[in-house]
């Protein structure tokens, strides 16, 4: 039995809920079960956003994420207001590009991507949550063509398709780092 | 098995309500429901159905005293302080006796209170909602996919008892997102209705809805044919789930998210060998007194979890007859009980410090 619990966090309008839901997607269609959970506060519109998402073997009981397995902080906000709530053993992964600071847990692993930055080099400016997500999957052994091409199709609407191949590039980016 | 697709708890409402043939929807946005209302401003035209913003949650629910008494599935849906609004036409709509799915996805309150979800409508759903003497079918879903089999199963009771139902979710039920397999729901037949107000055709007497009776002897009687329907209601719709309970001897109740909060602490409890378990109500009136019953026969306490000041706790202590100690485990005005939490009251309940 396993279960991972993940905290995306972020400024409204860096993808945080459009990554977890990519996330759950894939989770659904490897099998698992799956709950995705926003903040919906007045801190969206313009604020900081999060969301929770659970990949579990088993039924997941509360979707609220208060000790996550995996944070993913793409804003310094975030990392100054989660950080202390990781489980022992966690993973943090950073966007280096807007957080200047280290993580400063000793009990959990920290692992940065300059991803805003490695975005917009690489003409993409918006998917720096992709990047991430990309390297969240390669470093839990998760990315595989199929799971993350049969997620994408399901999170992008038949309207967006044409930017199907570019997310996919920025998860591509993201696990190559 | 059908594709199973992630949706938020208020969208799976609002397409199981059209599944079950609702093809009328009147609200009024407001956080955390208003996905419903987006859902039906985007559904409705592209299917034959109405979806109409009123200008207010009272004009919305007269609009669904309209359209059922023309004998159709026709549903509103707000959170508490809109629903709150809707009192007196609830209290309507029991009084001539028409069906209607309300949704209520609470949040903190009182008063305009918060955006964060809430619990504290219990008492509120349990007993009406508005003036006189009535009930509404009240049922508390835990998860997206209920959010869609009780909204189909809302408007089949509705129908079969003439009367409005609700679904009371909260904030977080209606947000979350979870794996829903549509495809699945079952719709029953639409019974007959033959005191709709349909046109009589010239061929039987005018049906007549009404909710004004000026001879007290007739006002009784209407309400003491309607609580025979509710004495038959008692006795065959209450559900409750039960996890762990076979040989619980600290009972944890607990609905909606708090049941789901609750669960990660039953079995929390459970690896430290204290013997719990949950019992969940899926239907809050009627409420599923005969379970509650048959367990304080054999456990030692219960714990009542709530995200409010103590409501069900009220029903818990009545269907349990008092013959065990009932505490309780809360969080109130948009704050959630944590799993933790939860654990730390089985633990104090099953030393006996209640």
């Amino acid at each position: 039995m396993k279960t991972t619990q993940f905290l995306f966090s972020g400024f409204g309008g860096q993808g945080i809920l459009f990554a977890g839901k990519f996330l759950a997607y894939k989770g659904l269609i490897e099998g698992k079960q799956v709950s995705w959970l926003p903040s919906y506060g007045p801190e969206m519109r313009g604020g900081t956003a999060s969301c929770s998402v659970i990949v579990s073997d088993e039924a997941v009981g509360s979707p609220i994420v208060s000790k996550p397995d995996v944070l993913i902080a793409m804003n310094l906000p975030s990392l100054d207001r989660f950080e202390g709530a990781v489980a022992p053993g966690g993973i943090i992964f950073a966007d280096s590009t807007l957080i200047e600071r280290k993580v400063t847990r000793t009990d959990v692993k920290a692992i940065y991507v300059p991803a805003t930055k490695l975005a917009s080099d690489n003409g993409f400016p918006t998917l720096a949550n992709m990047i991430l997500l990309g390297k969240i999957l390669s470093e839990l052994g998760e990315f595989n063509d199929a799971g993350v091409e049969a997620a994408l199709a399901k999170v992008i609407s038949a309207k967006h398709a044409d930017m199907k191949e570019i997310n996919l590039k920025a998860l591509r980016l993201g696990a190559g780092q | 098995m059908s594709e199973k697709v992630l949706m938020k708890g208020n969208e799976a409402i609002a397409e199981a309500a059209i599944v079950a043939g609702c093809r009328h929807y009147f609200g009024y946005p407001i956080t955390p429901q208003t996905e419903i209302a987006a859902y039906m401003a985007k559904k409705m035209p592209k299917i034959g159905g109405t979806f109409l913003q009123a200008e207010s949650e009272i004009a919305a629910i007269n609009m669904v005293y309209g359209v059922s008494s023309a004998g159709l599935r026709v549903m509103t849906s707000s959170s508490s302080p809109g629903v709150s609004l809707k009192g007196e036409g609830l209290s309507y709509l029991a009084g001539a006796d028409l069906p209607a799915l309300i949704v209520n996805v609470q949040r903190g309150g009182p008063g305009l209170g918060g955006i964060q979800p809430s619990q504290s409508d219990y008492f509120q759903a349990t007993r009406g909602g508005g003036h006189g003497d009535y009930h509404m079918i009240v049922l508390a879903p835990s998860s997206v996919q209920e959010m869609a089999e009780l909204t189909v199963k809302g408007f089949e009771l509705a129908d079969q008892y003439r009367m409005t139902a609700m679904i009371l979710a909260d904030g977080t039920m209606g947000q979350m997102m979870e794996p829903v397999a549509l495809d699945d729901l079952k719709v029953a037949p639409m019974p007959a209705k033959p005191w709709a107000t349909t046109g009589t055709g010239m061929k039987r007497p005018h049906n007549i809805v009404n909710s004004l009776f000026l001879k007290p002897e007739e006002l009784e009687k209407t309400n003491f044919e309607r609580y025979e329907r509710y004495a038959k209601i008692q006795a065959t719709e209450a559900r409750a789930e039960e996890y762990r309970m076979e040989d619980a001897e600290i009972a944890v109740a607990a609905f909606g998210i708090a049941a789901r909060v609750s669960k990660n602490a039953v079995d929390e409890a459970r690896k430290m060998g204290i013997k719990a378990g949950l019992i969940r109500p899926i239907t809050l009136w009627p409420f599923p007194n005969e379970v509650f019953r048959k367990a304080a026969g054999h456990v030692k306490a219960m714990i009542s979890v709530e995200l409010s000041m103590g409501q069900m706790i009220e029903d818990v202590r009545l269907a349990s007859e008092c013959r065990v100690p009932v505490t309780l485990c809360n969080r109130a005005g948009g704050m959630i009980p944590t799993p933790e939490q939860v654990l730390e009251a089985i633990v104090a309940a099953a030393k006996g410090g209640c």
